[in-house]
């Protein structure tokens, strides 16, 4: 089964990327990504922009209307992804649990809807 | 011919007992869930026909047989439709009447509870499938158990199923190294479905005692199954301990009567030596948990003749003990009571007026009110009374507590 891991972090307690955190955080997601492709269950991941850098479109009644910033404000903001496939969702939760933010944000498990 | 009211009553309560246990075989056979309860579901209907004669002699091995087939029939004509069941369908030649291993139909109950008391189900959803599918209560009883409308508790099952579907929820014993938190999961399952059942905080009178007994079966089932667990012995024996009590919590106009004021020979003293003997073999085994803490507690009430002959201290160093698993308000609160009640009632006022997140929690302002009355504070105590009556939800509780709010006013003390 395909699941999504998304990654929410509070943006504010973040390190920044330059710092010795900034790195450390960096080469623990470079040893997570490594890990589950060479167990064969990685089939995409990005890391997103912080919500500065977002942009919300929305179209009502044919009007457009682009704003800056994310869609909603939130305690924690969606920082990234990854696209897994496992057996179920026992697995996919123990994969989410090795992700770097579980530790101090959420990862949130939503399985792919399958078009037939 | 048709079937007499008892002869109904009494297959339907055969049906309710191998519910369990013939589901269990069918997932088995079937490797279906839901296929498993429709089969099981016609199954039944077909038994209130044919059993007009009589109730068989091996009613489970009856149901299997006469579900299995029904299985079959489903899957052919759902065959042009799923491609995947021709698989299963091919295996399925011959049934037969003896098809049912009690060692694999056991675990097969294990991976049901299991499944139904999975953490990514919500609480509340996992209480209802586990006392739809495990223990086969029919969803208008569970929906009236808990006072929710039959479509909102239907739907709350349906939930439940499709998230197992949609979330690819796996039918499965945890392993070795989940066990222990999924286990934590299972008991607390089985607590909530005793504790609705045993404060009776309103509702059908049948229906919540049939609770605590479903409780205490599936509990029983979970020892059986996973042996030599000392939580679950501990959550065992505190049921056993608390229900014993129940010949002596109602009146004659079915309201409620407190610790202090029941009478204790009245007491299944027999349930109480069952519980005592559990909780001492959970605590050989020195696993040491929070619902044999509880369980020590109702041992000490219940070998106890009466209020003022319970070992108060014992029961305040035991909530001590328990607020390092639990500390919650409920049982800080609890702790303070039992403060009060081996002889320091300033200290538990004390902590009781410190306690936060309980104000709409009737039982705070009852406990205060009497601690209050205790102390001389009729004033106060009257308050913390009108506090209490106005927070509860049950007509029998409000009964008893303005009852004691008139004999705080008669004088004669809360």
């Amino acid at each position: 089964m395909k699941y999504a891991l998304l990654i929410y972090e509070d943006e504010a307690t973040m390190p920044s990327q330059g710092s010795p955190e900034g790195q450390d955080l960096y080469q623990k997601y470079l040893s997570f990504t490594k890990d589950i492709s060479e167990e064969g269950i990685n089939r995409a991941g990005e890391a997103l922009h912080g919500t500065d850098t977002a942009t919300s479109v929305r179209l009502r009644g044919g009007e457009l209307s682009v704003t800056d910033g994310p869609f909603a404000e939130t305690k924690e903001q969606l920082g990234g992804f990854y696209l897994i496939e496992v057996d179920d969702l026992d697995k996919a939760i123990g994969v989410a649990s090795r992700v770097p933010a579980a530790e101090t944000g959420s990862v949130e498990i939503r399985p792919l809807v399958e078009w037939v | 011919m048709g079937l007499t009211e008892a002869s109904r009553t009494a297959i339907e309560a055969v049906f309710r007992e191998e519910h369990g246990l013939v589901l269990a075989g069918l997932i088995r056979f079937t490797g279906d869930i839901q296929l498993a309860e429709d089969s099981l579901q016609d199954a039944c209907v077909a038994a209130l026909g044919a059993w007009e004669g009589g109730i068989p002699d091996q009613p489970a091995a009856w149901l299997t047989t006469a579900a299995k087939r029904k299985a079959i029939d489903r899957i052919r004509r759902a065959r042009t439709l799923r491609a995947k069941y021709e698989t299963i369908a091919h295996d399925l030649t011959d049934v037969e009447e003896d098809d049912m291993d009690p060692e694999a139909i056991e675990d097969e109950r294990l991976r049901l509870i299991f499944t139904c008391c999975h953490p990514a189900i919500a609480p509340d959803a996992r209480v209802a499938l586990t006392l739809r599918t495990v223990c086969g209560l029919t969803t208008p009883e569970i929906a009236s158990a808990f006072l929710i409308s039959e479509p909102t508790m239907a739907q709350r099952i349906v939930r439940a199923k499709r998230k197992i579907a949609d979330a690819g929820i796996p039918y499965r014993v945890p392993d070795r190294d989940e066990l222990p938190d999924r286990l934590d999961a299972v008991l607390s399952v089985i607590y909530l479905i005793f504790n609705e059942g045993y404060s009776a905080s309103s509702g059908d009178e049948l229906i919540r005692s049939s609770l605590t007994a479903e409780a205490i079966r599936l509990c029983t089932v979970v020892d059986t199954l996973l042996p030599e667990r000392a939580e679950v012995l501990g959550l065992l024996a505190l049921m056993h301990l608390h229900d014993a009590r129940t010949p002596a919590r109602r009146d004659e106009f079915g309201d409620p009567i407190l610790l202090p004021d029941q009478n204790r020979e009245l007491w299944d003293h027999e349930r109480i030596a069952d519980g005592l003997m559990l909780l001492d073999r959970a605590l050989d085994l020195e696993q040491p948990g929070p619902y044999q803490i509880q369980a020590a507690i109702a041992a000490l009430h219940d070998m106890a003749p009466g209020t003022d002959a319970t070992d108060w201290d014992q029961i305040v160093v035991l909530y001590g003990s328990l607020r390092r698993y639990l500390d919650t308000p409920t049982v800080q609160l609890n702790e303070a009571v039992a403060i009060a009640m081996a002889g320091d009632r300033r200290e538990a006022l004390r902590r009781i007026d410190a306690l936060e997140g309980l104000a709409q929690y009737p039982y705070l302002h009852a406990a205060r009110a009497s601690l209050l009355a205790d102390e001389g504070d009729t004033e106060g105590a009257e308050a913390a009374y009108l506090a209490a009556i106005d927070l509860t939800a049950s007509a029998p509780e409000r009964r008893l507590l303005m009852r004691k709010l008139g004999s705080l006013r008669d004088g004669e003390g809360g």
